[in-house]
């Protein structure tokens, strides 16, 4: 088992990777900015270490800050959690380069993954359905609108570097095709250091179900099953869900089976998930991430799984503690995501927390970082924790969640609490199977 | 439940340094008159150019802006933090060879 492990993370997933490696034994040393010298786990750690101003860019974001910890601490492996560096492929290399492990995948699967042209073309070569497309990059020549013609509008034009719900444009016509290529581009260019663009088909009213899978470095490769992430806000998840709702027992075989030999096709290593755009009854991959993500808990309140110790094993060389018939899906778990802004312009909302009370009770799970007294910093994500409700049908779990949110008290600055009971009484999230775009229409955005 | 057990749940992390050398900067002003130099990165505190090498600078000793006062050792390279301000090194508050973290005083640097 790796000695010591840096958490190069914030928040509530630093708190996270932080209880998963003192159930295992590892030594943790928290690494921070200046503006978060208070938070939980870094009062928790066995060592801590500033490594830059508030800013994220000279600190969470600074390799040469985060790789110096590690060797100040004689630290041996690094979490890098999700956002931040977690998908950087340089990271990933320098990291090695210095003699560190990082918990995740290798560098060069970081590196074709992010980049989402290559990475569909390697889902391709595997037999993982994709959506039609371009197949490769497109440009402002004349073959773009026979493409566009192929596929059929709407399309969808998409930064081969960007991902995340980042950098895309849709194209309803031929007429507005070719001033959208340039434009996505340009902003591209910007945005990713890299103004490569495709094509995609662009469907009206998908979900989005997400196929979570661990691998280790011994061929082993297992999937968790799935997660409905379908209720978003500018491609934001806001209410994350599994199983997902309407997918049958054989349907998640056939789909996770698939991921499986993708990945050890691809030697994959660590937690994974493929997202898929599904529609009328086909999934479509469109990315894959290769970290750990922030709605893993409602896969771990149904298969018992803990992905963060998984990953910690995995780093440290050892088997996956499964194997795919040790996988079994209990009950239905739903996570709100609790974030610190206007629940109704969405505006940040940092500052103290004045007041806090988290709920409780059977199936209640609650993984914040936040406590009465803390302060919000103005410099990073609103992200301030997730409430997780499990219970045995899809229905006890919603009813579970709305008697948690109805509990939990956070005062001092704003929340999105009052959205997410807003949410749970809507009928159609309610009946299961909402698509991607449903929130928006719902709160008048679209 | 206790809210106060909440915040005092974990221990304030041993930072770099033992505790009993750690003072406010403001105590330290008042007694010695100085403004600190701050590490503006993490790694490995170093006095002097080399091993055996004489040091950059002592207690008492007068040094210009600009002036190398350390070295701090990250990812193997060797970057020279200079003085930004002019005056006389009043204390050099960290162990040659101790791993410092940003933004911790290094040096108190105080009036010629």
């Amino acid at each position: 088992m790796l000695d010591k492990v840096v958490i190069a993370n914030r928040g509530e997933i630093a708190l996270r990777i932080l209880r998963a490696c003192q159930e295992l034994g590892i030594k943790t040393v928290a690494i921070h900015s200046e503006a978060d010298r208070e938070q939980k786990h870094v009062f928790l750690a066995d060592e801590s270490v500033c490594i830059g101003p508030a800013a994220s860019a000279d600190s969470y974001l600074n390799i040469p800050a985060v790789i110096s910890a590690a060797e100040v601490t004689d630290a041996v492996g690094i979490h890098p959690g999700y956002g931040f560096l977690a998908e950087n492929a340089d990271f990933a290399e320098r990291i090695e380069q210095s003699g560190f492990t990082l918990i995740g995948p290798r560098p060069e699967t970081i590196r074709l993954m992010g980049d989402k042209l290559s990475a569909i073309k390697a889902m391709k070569k595997v037999g993982i359905p994709c959506l039609p497309g371009s197949d490769g990059p497109v440009g402002n020549n004349g073959d773009v609108l026979d493409i566009a013609r192929d596929i059929g509008y709407p399309v969808i034009i998409k930064a081969a570097g960007g991902g995340g719900g980042r950098g895309m444009r849709v194209v309803h016509s031929e007429a507005a095709l070719m001033k959208a290529i340039s434009l996505t581009k340009v902003e591209a260019a910007s945005a990713f250091a890299n103004d490569t663009v495709y094509m995609e088909k662009y469907l009206l009213q998908p979900r989005h179900i997400e196929v979570q899978v661990l691998a280790d470095e011994h061929g082993n490769a297992i999937y968790l099953g799935e997660r409905d992430c379908s209720m978003q806000r500018r491609h934001q998840k806001i209410i994350e869900e599994a199983p997902a709702p309407g997918i049958d027992k054989s349907t998640r075989r056939e789909i996770g089976e698939r991921c499986v030999e993708a990945c050890l096709s691809i030697g994959y290593r660590s937690a994974g998930t493929f997202e898929f755009l599904y529609d009328e009854g086909n999934f479509y991959f469109i990315e894959m991430n290769t970290r750990i993500q922030v709605e893993h808990p409602v896969t771990e309140m149904i298969t018992g799984v803990d992905i963060v110790k998984e990953q910690l094993q995995i780093a440290s060389g050892e088997d996956l503690s499964y194997r795919q018939e040790d996988i079994g899906i209990w009950g239905h778990a739903i996570e709100c995501r609790i974030n610190a802004e206007d629940p109704d312009n969405f505006m940040p909302s940092p500052g103290m927390i004045e007041h806090y009370h988290p709920p409780g009770g059977p199936g209640i799970r609650v993984d914040t970082h936040v406590y009465q007294g803390y302060h919000v910093p103005p410099y990073y994500d609103s992200l301030i924790g997730k409430l997780i409700a499990h219970a045995e049908t899809r229905e006890l779990a919603l009813a579970r969640m709305s008697i948690a949110l109805s509990e939990i008290i956070i005062e001092g600055i704003k929340t999105n609490v009052p959205l997410h009971q807003r949410l749970l009484k809507d009928a159609a999230f309610k009946a299961g199977g909402t698509d991607i775009h449903y929130l928006e229409k719902k709160l008048g955005l679209k | 439940p206790d809210s106060g057990s909440f915040q005092t749940a974990g221990k304030k992390p041993p930072v770099t340094e033992p505790v009993d050398s750690v003072e406010t900067v403001e105590e330290t002003n008042k007694t010695e008159g100085g403004r600190p130099i701050k590490s503006p990165m993490v790694g490995i505190f170093y006095i002097s150019p080399a091993p055996d090498e004489a040091p950059f600078v002592e207690v008492g000793q007068a040094v210009s802006k600009g002036d190398v006062l350390c070295i701090i050792e990250a990812m193997k390279i060797m970057n020279q933090i200079e003085s930004d301000i002019s005056g006389v090194v009043r204390r050099i508050m960290v162990e040659n060879g101790e791993p410092v973290e940003y933004g911790q005083p290094l040096f108190l640097i105080g009036e010629s």
